[in-house]
């Protein structure tokens, strides 16, 4: 990544358009690659109905999570705006 | 929203191909997958690098926005903790390392399959997927009920490309910078929480 960015700022007058889509068609590859290793592997096609609802339970947790600590700081931010004012 | 029913398209896709067998067997193939996402990792640096103006409009933000990305990898983080306990067959290093993906589901999937194992790897998939689309679907609802970081902070590392256009259209044109901002430094912890997380 640091070599990426390295390289990025080097060239960073010219426009590189053609990157987003490089981006998105490797994301294509890997996930594909992803779903064949997965198809390969009989753990988890015999579990894929359990690994749904862990995957579930945890971006809710997550979710949850993330959303609780960013209202404490929405309040915060508020009341200092409001005190300033 | 669409392109991420394409790459849930490419997943199944290939999930098929594994379970036929239409390919030659993964490990035989060397690492495939993990110089596809070397070479991604690359290209998103080199995106970072060769936009000039993004580190000055950093400099312009409040000070207590600078805090919301802590607030959303410890928030994640502690709500995956307390997850452990409800899955007994996973420790707390796997719950975390999950959760550290924040919706990087391409990135953090492929590092944990890595690690961990296809089974784990998939959980990554979706539970990234499925945040990524809470975050879509539900950032209006977010706004109202928790306030304008509320959205920002459940798009984890997306917040600076795919959940950008509706985190603006759901909190404003105000916070764009915050929600890039959050991104951008989200996005960089991604990698290495999850690595961290996954080698323990």
């Amino acid at each position: 990544m640091a070599a990426g960015i390295a390289t990025g700022w080097l060239l960073r007058r010219r426009s590189f358009k053609f990157i987003n889509t490089l981006l998105i068609v490797l994301v294509w590859a890997l996930l594909f690659f992803l779903g064949v290793e997965a198809g390969e592997n009989q753990a988890v096609i015999d579990g894929i109905k359990d690994l749904g609802m862990e995957a579930l339970l945890l971006a809710l947790a997550g979710t949850a999570g993330s959303i609780a600590l960013a209202w404490v700081l929405w309040k915060l931010i508020k009341r200092k705006e409001g005190g300033g004012r | 929203m669409k392109g991420s029913m394409i790459i849930v398209g490419f997943f199944i896709a290939g999930i098929v191909v594994g379970v036929l067998h239409l390919l030659p067997p993964m490990s035989s193939l060397g690492n495939i997958s993990l110089v596809t996402l070397y070479a991604l990792i690359f290209l998103v640096g080199f995106m970072i690098g060769n936009d000039a103006e993004i580190f000055k409009k950093f400099k312009r933000l409040n000070r207590l926005y600078m805090l919301l990305p802590l607030m959303t990898i410890v928030g994640t983080l502690a709500g995956c903790a307390i997850t452990t306990l409800l899955l007994p067959h996973r420790s707390l290093s796997e719950c975390l390392a999950v959760g550290s993906g924040m919706g990087y589901y391409s990135l953090s999937s492929v590092l944990i399959t890595q690690y961990k194992g296809a089974e784990l790897g998939t959980v990554a998939l979706l539970a990234n997927i499925v945040r990524e689309v809470i975050t879509l679907l539900g950032a209006p609802l977010m706004v109202r009920w928790f306030g304008k970081l509320a959205p920002i902070s459940v798009g984890g590392a997306t917040t600076m490309d795919t959940t950008l256009p509706i985190i603006t259209r759901a909190c404003g044109k105000d916070l764009v910078i915050v929600s890039i901002f959050h991104g951008f430094i989200v996005d960089f912890s991604v990698p290495l929480l999850v690595t961290f997380f996954a080698g323990l």
